[in-house]
Formats: C-alpha cells, sequence, structure tokens
C-alpha cells in the first residue's frame, strides 16, 4: 500500500469539505473493495477520508411504503433486519448474498454502489427497485445514477448518505455465483411494483441495466414462462475466464425465469 | 505523517503511533505481537485473518487499523478462558479433528464463534454457506462443518 | 496396563497450539534487527534483461540493499539443482538449463526473480522495489508444451533450441503394437490433465540469520524437508558447509508438494543475510504464491487402450506432453516419468503397456509435485480410458473392472512396479455399497423428473508410496537418498522424546507417530512427544513428500524402538539377575518369562542413566537410538470411489450429491487422521475435476488465474460430506504393515467426477469434457449437442 493522509471526520459536511480539497482524495466507507485495491497497490490515494465516525449514515427506517438505509450501514445490517424483511425481503435477502460473513460485516451500500462494481449486488436492487440515492447535495433516481464500469453520477467529493428503497408487491432476486470471487456471474432482480414490472440485471455487462422486453412481457403476465423464451443480446455483455458473452446472455434469462419463480412464492 | 489508533485487544486496552497505511492485521500481528490471525491471501478470500470487532466477524486484512479505532477487539489468543480452558467452538475443532496444519484455523474458529451466536443449531448447509469466506486447503471441510456444528450446540449450552 | 493405541482416534496433540494462536509459522518468526525483503519480478513471460538501475531504489526511505543477479554471479552463487536425473531415449541425459536464483540477462516467467530489495520495514522494501529500474527487451513468448515443440517456437534456454529437456519411454513399444493389431476393441481419449496451482494456505516464507560469531546461519522456513533444503542449498548453490547451516522448518501451513523444494527466495534471502549481518525476511504475498510456487500436472495425452471382445485388456499405449514451465524445479524430471508411467497399469492385468512422454521448456512458472504427483495423472488415464471403454462396448463400468482386476500376489506390472499386496474387489464392493449404486437408476429417474441430470462415476486407483529403495531410485536417476531417520530419547524417569526426519505440516504426526511408540512401548500417549523440522535437532530427513512419512519415517522410528528394547533387555537381565533370552516385554514391563519379576520400562531408563547397578563393562550408559530405514519396496494404497452427480442442464452447474471412498491403506494407526487426510486429498481432486484450472494467456504468457478472485479453490459449498471406509491388506514389508494415506483422494478424485459427469451425459453424445468441468463448460457441451 503506497502511503496516504488518513482522515476520520466526524460529520458529512466535515467529509464533503475534506474531499473538496483533496483531489486525489478517497472516501473510505467499509473498505472492503477500496483496502484491497490500495493493498494490490492498483489504487493510490493521496488521503483517506473515513466515514466510519459519522453516526447520521447509519441506521435503517421504514417509513410508510419505502425502506431508506443510511449509507454507511452494513450489508449484515440490512440482511439481519427484521424490518427489511417484512417490507422488502428480496432486498434483505440481497444483502444476504454479497460476499461473505466477514465481507457483510464491514462493507456497506453506499460503498457498494460509489464503487459500482459491474458485479456487484445491491447495483441490481437498487435499479430493479427505482430506489432513490441521496447525496449530500441532491437525489438522484436509480434510472440516472449508473452509468457505466466503475462510474455514477457521482459527482467529486459528492458523497451518498442513504437510498431509499419504495417497497414493491413483489420482488425475488436471484444470483448465478462466480464460483472463485462469488461475485455475480449473473444477477437478476425481478420486482412487481404494482405499477409496473421492473428488471436489472448485474454482472452480464459493463454496468447494472434493465431488460424492457422482459418487463413488459412481465407486465402483461408474471409468471416464468413469461421470460422463458425472452433471450438478451450477447453482444456488448462481458467475457472472461469465467463466463463468456453468450453463456451469461443464456443465464440471464434462466436467472429471470427463477427470480420470477421466486417472487411469486 | 504517523497517527495514533487506540482500541481494546482480548480486554486489554492499546495504543500506538502507526502509518496511516498500517492494516488492522499488521498491527495485530506485528505491533501487538498476536500472531495467532494470519494472513493467507491478498484478496480478502481466505479468511484466515479473521477476528472479531465489535463481536463481529471481520477479515483484518481488509481494513487499516485506523478502521478499528475505539473498537473492542478480539483475536483467537483472547478466546479461550484465562485458565487456558477451550472455548466450545475450539474444544469442538479439536473434537472433531477440524485442524490439519493450523493455517486457516484461527479464522475459522472467529467466524464460526461469531456466526454461532446467531445459528445455536445450524444445517449443514447453514454452515458450509456460513464459510464462504474461509479457505481451507487441508481438511475438505469435513471435518470442520461438524466441529462447528457441534460446537454451536455446545455454545448454546 | 494400557490399551492398543495402533487404531485408536487419538485426538491431535498439536491441536491446542493451533487452536490458541500459538502455533509459530516462519512468517511469525521476528528476529532481533529483522529486515524484509521484496522481490522484483519478471512482468513478462520472456524478455532479456537490458540493464537494472537500483540507484533510486537504493534512496529510498528505509532501503537497505538492492541485489540482482550479477551480484550473485560475482559472489559465486550457483543455480538451483535438480534432484533427479532422466535418461533419454536417445541415450542421452536431460537438458538441464542454468537455473540462476537471480535472472541473469534473461527472464522466462512472469514472475521470475529479477532483484531483491531489503528494508527496514516490508513498505520501505515495497516502495523501493517500485523504485528498480529494469528496461527489458520483450521476446515471444510460448505457454502450451505443445505449440513449444513446434518448428520457430520460441526458445527458452540455449541448451535445448527445441525446448525440449527429454523424451523418455517405458515398457515394450513392439509387443504393444502387436497386441492392438489383435484388438477386438480400442478406446482411444485425448486430454490435458489440467495446470494446477497448490496454493497451501500459509504462503511460503524465509528468514535467515547470519552469525559473525561462528559464521553460521539459521534459516527459518516454510518447507516440508528441511534437511533436503540445507544439502541442496549448501552443496550446490551456497558452497557451505552444512555444519555452519542450520534449516528450521517451524509449524508449516499445508504443503501439498509445494514446499518441497529449493526456491529462488530461500537461497536469496539467506544469501543477503551474510552481506547485511542482519536477518532477512521474505513472506509471499499470494499473487506471489500463485506467480512462483511450483504448479502441478499440465500433461497432454494421447491414451488407448485395446481390448478383446469381452473387454480384457490388451495393452496400452499412452504419449503424453509434459509441461516443465521455464525451468527445471527440484524434482521435476521424475514426476512425469518415474512416478507417472509405471502407475499405468492401476488395479488391472493389462500384460502391456508402453508410455512415452516428452518433457518441455515453456514460458510458465515450474511444474513439479503437486499432492499426487504424476499418480493422479496416471490415474486419470486409466480410469477415464476404462471407463469410456465399459460405455463403447456397452459393459458395466464395474463389471469391465472386475474382468481385469489383478487378483494374485505379488504382481509384476509390465511397468517395472511389483505390487505386495491389494485386494481390489473388496474395496469395489465396499464402495458400490456404500454408494447404493443399486439405487441410482431411481435416482436418475426422479432427478430427471426435476429437469435434473445424474451420472454416477467409478474410479478404481492405485499408488505408489513410500518411494523407495534408495539403490534402485539411484539406478534411475534419482541423486538423493530415500530412507528415513528417526531417534528414540528416552529419558531418566522414562518419558519418550521422537526425533523424526519426516515433516509434518497438516499430517499430525506428533499424534501419529508418538502412537506408535506409546503402543509398542505400552507407555501413556502422554509420555511421548514427536520433534521434527530442525536439522539442529533430528539427525537426518529425507522429509514429507509421496505419503511416505507413517511406512518410511514411522518405520525408521520402529528400527529404532527395536533397539531400544534389545538393550532395555540388556539393562533387564542384569537387574533381576536372568539371562538375556528370558526377558520378555510386554506393554511397559520388562519380565522375566516364566517368574514374577519385572521391571517397569521406567526402572530400566532410570537404571541407564543413573548405572550405579549396570553392566557397564558390556553395556553404554543411557537409552537412545536411532535407525535409518530404506524400504525394500514401494506400498501400493489402492481404492475404490464412487461418485454421484447432479447437473442442472440450464445453467451446466454439477453438484456432487455423493462421494463414497473405501481405500487400503494397508493397517491405520489413526482412522481420524487417516479420514481427515482423505477429505482433503478429495477436495482437491474434485477441485481439479470442477473448479481448478491455471491459464496463462497464449500471447502474452501473463497467468490470468492470478489470485483466489480467479483460480477457484474448492469452499465448503462446492464439496459434500463424505462417505468413507477402509479395508486393510497390510503391506507386507514394513512392521507396521502400513501404506500411506496422503494422496489418496487427491488421485482418484478427478477420474471419479469426471467419468460421473460423462455419464449424466454420454446418452447426449459427450464422450469426454476437459477439466475444470466449469458450469459453462458442461453448459457448452449440453448445449451443442442439443443444438445439434
Amino acid at each position: 500500500m503506497h502511503a496516504f493522509n488518513y482522515h476520520r471526520p466526524s460529520s458529512v459536511n466535515d467529509a464533503a469539505a475534506l474531499a473538496a480539497k483533496q483531489a486525489e482524495g478517497k472516501l473510505l466507507a467499509g473498505g472492503q473493495s477500496l483496502v484491497q485495491a490500495m493493498k494490490l497497490r492498483l489504487a493510490s490515494p493521496s488521503d483517506l477520508i473515513d466515514l466510519g465516525a459519522i453516526g447520521d449514515l447509519k441506521g435503517i427506517k421504514v417509513d410508510g411504503g419505502s425502506v431508506s438505509i443510511g449509507a454507511m450501514t452494513r450489508h449484515a445490517e440490512v440482511a439481519g433486519s427484521a424490518e427489511v424483511k417484512k417490507a422488502i425481503p428480496a432486498l434483505a435477502y440481497l444483502a444476504s448474498q454479497i460476499g461473505d460473513r466477514q465481507v457483510r460485516n464491514m462493507g456497506t451500500l453506499g460503498g457498494s454502489l460509489a464503487n459500482a462494481d459491474p458485479a456487484a449486488d445491491y447495483p441490481a436492487a437498487v435499479l430493479g427497485l427505482g430506489a432513490t440515492v441521496v447525496t449530500n447535495k441532491r437525489k438522484i433516481a436509480a434510472d440516472d445514477f449508473f452509468k457505466g464500469l466503475y462510474e455514477t453520477a457521482l459527482q467529486p467529493g459528492e458523497i451518498i448518505t442513504q437510498v431509499s428503497f419504495p417497497a414493491p408487491k413483489r420482488a425475488a432476486y436471484v444470483k448465478f455465483k462466480n464460483p472463485a470471487s462469488r461475485f455475480a456471474i449473473v444477477g437478476v432482480f425481478v420486482a412487481d411494483t404494482g405499477k409496473g414490472v421492473r428488471v436489472a440485471v448485474t454482472g452480464a455487462g459493463p454496468s447494472v441495466f434493465r431488460v424492457a422486453d422482459m418487463e413488459k412481457a412481465l407486465g402483461a403476465k408474471f409468471a416464468p414462462d413469461a421470460v422463458a423464451g425472452i433471450k438478451v443480446k450477447a453482444d456488448g455483455l462481458n467475457t472472461d475466464l469465467h463466463a463468456s458473452a453468450e453463456y451469461r446472455a443464456h443465464l440471464v434469462t434462466v436467472m429471470a425465469k427463477r427470480a420470477v419463480e421466486a417472487a411469486l412464492k | 505523517m504517523a497517527v495514533r489508533v487506540s482500541m481494546t485487544v482480548n480486554g486489554k486496552a492499546v495504543s500506538a503511533e502507526v502509518e496511516p497505511r498500517t492494516l488492522l492485521v499488521t498491527f495485530i500481528r506485528e505491533h501487538l505481537g498476536l500472531t495467532g490471525t494470519h494472513v493467507g491471501c491478498d484478496t480478502a478470500q481466505c479468511g484466515a485473518c479473521t477476528i472479531h470487532m465489535n463481536g463481529k466477524a471481520i477479515k483484518a486484512c481488509s481494513m487499516v487499523a485506523m478502521q478499528a479505532q475505539d473498537a473492542n477487539v478480539v483475536t483467537i489468543e483472547g478466546v479461550a478462558k484465562p485458565d487456558g480452558t477451550l472455548h466450545p467452538m475450539q474444544a469442538a475443532f479439536k473434537e472433531h479433528h477440524g485442524l490439519q496444519c493450523g493455517f486457516c484455523t484461527p479464522g475459522m474458529v472467529m467466524n464460526a464463534i461469531d456466526f454461532a451466536k446467531s445459528h445455536p443449531n445450524p444445517s449443514e448447509q447453514e454452515v458450509r454457506e456460513a464459510l464462504e469466506g474461509n479457505l481451507c486447503r487441508c481438511t475438505g471441510y469435513h471435518n470442520i462443518v461438524k466441529a462447528i456444528t457441534a460446537g454451536a450446540k455446545a455454545m448454546a449450552g | 496396563m494400557n490399551a492398543p493405541l495402533i487404531g485408536a482416534r487419538i485426538q491431535r496433540k498439536e491441536d491446542y497450539r493451533f487452536l490458541t494462536g500459538s502455533g509459530q509459522y516462519t512468517d511469525d518468526v521476528v528476529l532481533p534487527g529483522q529486515t524484509y525483503a521484496v522481490f522484483v519480478r519478471s512482468p513478462h513471460a520472456h524478455a532479456k534483461i537490458k540493464s537494472i538501475k537500483k540507484d533510486k531504489a537504493l534512496k529510498a526511505p528505509g532501503v537497505l540493499a538492492v541485489y540482482t543477479g550479477e551480484d550473485l554471479a560475482a559472489a559465486k552463487v550457483g543455480g538451483l539443482p535438480c534432484g533427479w536425473l532422466i535418461t533419454g531415449t536417445d541415450g542421452q541425459p536431460m537438458k538441464e538449463p542454468p537455473h540462476p536464483p537471480l535472472a541473469q540477462g534473461k527472464v522466462r516467467y512472469v514472475g521470475d526473480h529479477v532483484a531483491v530489495v531489503v528494508g527496514e520495514s516490508i513498505e520501505a522494501a515495497r516502495d523501493g522495489a517500485e523504485l528498480v529500474e529494469v528496461d527489458y527487451e520483450a521476446l515471444p513468448a510460448v505457454v502450451d508444451a505443445t505449440k513449444a515443440m513446434q518448428k520457430g517456437a520460441p526458445a527458452l534456454h540455449d541448451i535445448a533450441p527445441d525446448n525440449k529437456c527429454y523424451t523418455w519411454a517405458l515398457g515394450d513399444k513392439a509387443a504393444v503394437d502387436a497386441a492392438f493389431a489383435k484388438a477386438a476393441h480400442v478406446t482411444k481419449l485425448e486430454f490435458v490433465n489440467n495446470r494446477l496451482i497448490p496454493n497451501a494456505i500459509e504462503p511460503r516464507a524465509a528468514n535467515a540469520r547470519y552469525s559473525r560469531a561462528d559464521d553460521s546461519y539459521t534459516l527459518y522456513v516454510a518447507n516440508q524437508n528441511p534437511h533436503v533444503e540445507r544439502l541442496l542449498m549448501t552443496a550446490f548453490v551456497l558452497g557451505l558447509p552444512e555444519h555452519k547451516v542450520r534449516v528450521v522448518a517451524p509449524d508449516v501451513g499445508g504443503g501439498f508438494g509445494s514446499k518441497i523444494y529449493l526456491y529462488a527466495e530461500d537461497v536469496v534471502v539467506t544469501w543477503a543475510s551474510r552481506q547485511l549481518a542482519r536477518p532477512v525476511k521474505w513472506t509471499a504475498e499470494r499473487s506471489e504464491s500463485f506467480v512462483s510456487d511450483a504448479h502441478g500436472r499440465d500433461h497432454h495425452t494421447l491414451a488407448e487402450l485395446a481390448m478383446d471382445k469381452d473387454g480384457r485388456f490388451l495393452g496400452m499405449r499412452v504419449h503424453t506432453t509434459a509441461n516443465l514451465g521455464a525451468y527445471l524445479s527440484t524434482f521435476a524430471s521424475c514426476i512425469p516419468t518415474i512416478l507417472y508411467a509405471t502407475l499405468l497399469a492401476g488395479q488391472y492385468t493389462t500384460p502391456v503397456i508402453y508410455c512415452e512422454v516428452t518433457a518441455v521448456f515453456t514460458n510458465t512458472a515450474p511444474v513439479d509435485a503437486y499432492r499426487g504427483a504424476g499418480r493422479p495423472e496416471a490415474t486419470y488415464v486409466v480410469e477415464r480410458l476404462v471407463e469410456t471403454a465399459a460405455r463403447e462396448m456397452k459393459l458395466d463400468p464395474a463389471e469391465i473392472r472386475r474382468r481385469n482386476f489383478i487378483r494374485t500376489f505379488p504382481y509384476q506390472t509390465p511397468v517395472a512396479l511389483m505390487y505386495d499386496t491389494g485386494n481390489y474387489e473388496a474395496t469395489l464392493d465396499a464402495a458400490m455399497n456404500m454408494g447404493d449404486v443399486a439405487g441410482f437408476a431411481r435416482r436418475k429417474e426422479e432427478a430427471a423428473r426435476r429437469g435434473k441430470l445424474r451420472g454416477l462415476g467409478y474410479a478404481c486407483y492405485i499408488e505408489a508410496c513410500g518411494i523407495a529403495p534408495s539403490n534402485i531410485a539411484g539406478a534411475l536417476g534419482a541423486r538423493a537418498g530415500l530412507f528415513e531417520a528417526g531417534e528414540i530419547r528416552v529419558h531418566p524417569t522414562g518419558s519418550v522424546t521422537v526425533f523424526t526426519g519426516s515433516h509434518a505440516h497438516g499430517q499430525g504426526h506428533e499424534t501419529t507417530f508418538a502412537q506408535v511408540v506409546a503402543d509398542r512401548l505400552g507407555l501413556p500417549i502422554e509420555s511421548v512427544d514427536v520433534v521434527h523440522g530442525d536439522t539442529s535437532k533430528i539427525l537426518f530427513g529425507m522429509g514429507t513428500y509421496g505419503s511416505r512419512s507413517i511406512a518410511v519415517g514411522g518405520t525408521a522410528i520402529v528400527k529404532a524402538l527395536d533397539k531400544i528394547i534389545a538393550k532395555g533387555k540388556k539393562i533387564a537381565a542384569h537387574l533381576m539377575e536372568a539371562a538375556e533370552s528370558d526377558i520378555e516385554y510386554d506393554r511397559g514391563v520388562f519380565k522375566v518369562a516364566g517368574t514374577d519379576k519385572q521391571k517397569a520400562f521406567g526402572e530400566v531408563a532410570f537404571a541407564a542413566y543413573v548405572p550405579h547397578n549396570y553392566p557397564l563393562d558390556k553395556l553404554e550408559p543411557g537409552l537412545n537410538e536411532n535407525a535409518f530405514y530404506d524400504p525394500t519396496n514401494f506400498t501400493f494404497p489402492a481404492g475404490s470411489y464412487v461418485c454421484e452427480v447432479e447437473i442442472d442442464p440450464d445453467t451446466g452447474k454439477t453438484t456432487i450429491v455423493k462421494f463414497s471412498a473405501v481405500d487400503d491403506f494397508g493397517k491405520v494407526i489413526n482412522p481420524m487422521i487417516v479420514e481427515g487426510q482423505v477429505h482433503g486429498g478429495l477436495t482437491q481432486g474434485i477441485g481439479q475435476a470442477l473448479t481448478e484450472g491455471c491459464r496463462y494467456d497464449p500471447e502474452t504468457g501473463q497467468l490470468v488465474t492470478g489470485s483466489f478472485t480467479d483460480y477457484c479453490i474448492p469452499r465448503a459449498d462446492d464439496v459434500p460430506s463424505y462417505q468413507l471406509d477402509t479395508r486393510e491388506t497390510p503391506c507386507t514389508h514394513n512392521p507396521l504393515g502400513v501404506k500411506g494415506c496422503g494422496e489418496a483422494g487427491a488421485i482418484g478424485a478427478p477420474a471419479a467426477v469426471m467419468n460421473a459427469i460423462t455419464d449424466a451425459l454420454w446418452s447426449m453424445g459427450v464422450k469426454d469434457l476437459a477439466m475444470p468441468a466449469t458450469s459453462e463448460s458442461v453448459w457448452r457441451a449440453i448445449h451443442m449437442k442439443r443444438a445439434a
């Protein structure tokens, strides 16, 4: 790891001020991706601004039709929350499938979204549920948040404070894991919001994406068969050691079908 | 440049000046000399560095020491009773031959103890899934699964 | 007086320290004045080194020194030796290119050692390593052994312009050709035995200290055979006298072969410790382990089996190209030859076998023994051929095996080995029962109703363990002995310390060997401790590999015990004023036969150390004996595995739903420990079959599977709970009747798993599938057949 300066602000404002000053600085949430990258010297921030001491960024609130989760809330807290399990069981389940137990005890919602790893799980829930990402500056709709490979709408120094997930009528997440890293080779989040159906796919492409054909078909008939014949194009999907684009495209259909089955259970 | 980090480790308050880039596992091993916590990889997969921070199992290789500021840390050295009696989970690993070379063992035990707190009577599948973050190359996991199942029951009393 | 301990499930003596974090592994050793080494490694698979500039690194804070190949050459540090000379079919010795610990002029694989930076802290050394400026001229690289043999392939070494190290053969080619000419059926397979990266969870590490006071060195190293490490390093590389070098292999976190070898890092830190007169420690990061630990397997094989119309084997023909990597690792040359071709008879009476092996240099990490070492490759050849032959001939795969089992012993195979004993039918029957083969058809139907495919596969393996005897191995090219040494030190009050040259790094020798000694002496196991892994304590040792510890190391201990008891009888005879020939030793007591006179073991020991009433004119005082044991033959563990898989055709994901393993390890000392060895071996074998496969980029030679996020070693939820049992045909040529158990699982499992997968897919026209059978490759096989 290269040397850096360490900061531990106690408020979002202080953190934002520090971030504004340090062009080569990085915000540190749970660190489950960032610290790894720094260890391998793939990331070398001049300054690390640790959000760990900011109480305002933690916690889960269920309010009527939506679940608001603070950016520094650990995956394990979401997975284990009785309130989340009741309001959006698919979200709690998704959180329980991230990484491993130890990673879930440190990793955070905000960190995961800001990092926007193409194979991360949370982006599927954010996009699939049509959540709103709240920052210290504004509110960003899920459809506007993810911009590409490790790219988001966040501006330099902008800090995610919480994410608000509207509770769907029914939803489910199914993930086909990379056997080595346990990230998603393909993860599909299907949500019947009551006003329509959203299908979000993670792992398959450079960034999480929706599948309009599947949404339309499921809107007409929310049943596994409705998506069984719908294939996404392999063009532009990821190819790596573990799965070709063609295989990923196939898995999107299989996982979507299974997600619908799960949502109906 | 150096920063002061303070925390409680195995019930004892500790404090030191460290470089900010000091990992928690480095702080534990090199500064505190608690070498029971191991480093088996550099990508947070193997779990040999698993410790408890504020009661939760975490990977000490995946955070800088400063992230544990003011935290209550327990390492494998702090698990047995002061008189040396093994913790029920440690005893279960011994009884069921849940270890061979011993290198992954501290991380396995630390994760298992945390897991068992919320799973007093786990199924085989639950135990296997709970070990997603711990690699063992010796045991094939068979006896680790048996040990954790028994250890969880023993912890529940 | 004490219950027999051999055969008892005794809990391990070593566990307490490991469970409480009190183990001491090499990286845990911090010496006064400790410094830290970081290696600058080649980012290229093949390149000329035009220049190396150290200045910036040397000026970096905390950097103490930077050394390169030139420095080592100037200091006359030699190259890393290979311990086995193979003579080719052309009568010529294998090509042995120089293997400098730090590259000289050229790098030959990604991760090759270019320079070492020593710093006051690990981070200082890392910072310094980034500042070493190496100017490379990249060269074309070749990573595939078959391509490396082709005309125009880039040549790695001047002395091997065609990249061939040797072509070697075993067996009667003409007789095999004749057998094929009269065959009713020939089964043919061509496959790759996938390259594996061992990945013991403790990364390699070495920490060396030099003492000016007595011009001596101490090297702490994660190693499986400290005396061999010392012998190779002193005699061949550093030119030091052995008595000035102490090698300690403390607690070692798994080896699986990868810690047998003398590595560049061990040599460099030892040499550097003298230059700096300070201890120098290097600990591999996992990413370094991936690129620089010796890898395993990597064969390309064409295999054929000739049969008569009833499925009786007439002959076998095997051509293998073995990838050795960029340099010859310590035992690289004997793995795809002596430890491979000799096992091709398997459990069968195949009368004639011919095997030809070409070993090739490529721009990849050196390849050497990995759990099983040659024997998993041989078993894979035999058992995939046999299973495929059964399917092609529409014979039951168990039946075809039974028709060809060896049933009379000793049995001389056509590939040089003499099996002393075995009962292959017994293990197969037991495994079939345990795996409920009879109920398989019903389970397959039930799975089909759920849309899943089921398959059942067998593997009946044999292995040769306890490699020996030294003189025959020597005639075959071994440059080291293959004996083992043991010492029994009886203390004055009758407790015992056992010193063994067998190193333990997970195998539980501290318990198993104590069981043997306590059982034979009739002492409580608490009275016996085992010491290993330190050349200053152990008289000598060949170390631990090839499942040899109990068969060879255990026998050396028994031989020393025999001497202890013999001397004890002399002392007891004196004490009881009886004839030595009348003294019997029985479970802790020396008795005068036919009388009630007796002396406890402890009394005799005490007399030996306080020799007031003692035959000093005839007998030396003290009770300490050692023995060296060189076996007369290999041991031949064998067994039968039955694997049942379920495949999700929509995703291609394979789940092992049942794995039944029945092994014949001869006499079992501690069933609990033996089962643990099998569990671990099976899991590594399943890893080879399903998840593990080292991949280099064919163009750039970059290691693509360079971390645990890309190279998948099995996790707990990838494998099932296993069903195990044993059958015992005791080894006929060692006193314990033991054969060894450390590698069996890794030897038998890959074929069993792949036989199960191909069984599930056979009706779809899938005859063979490459390892690892990843979800995508299985899906693709199904999908392509369905599409066609």
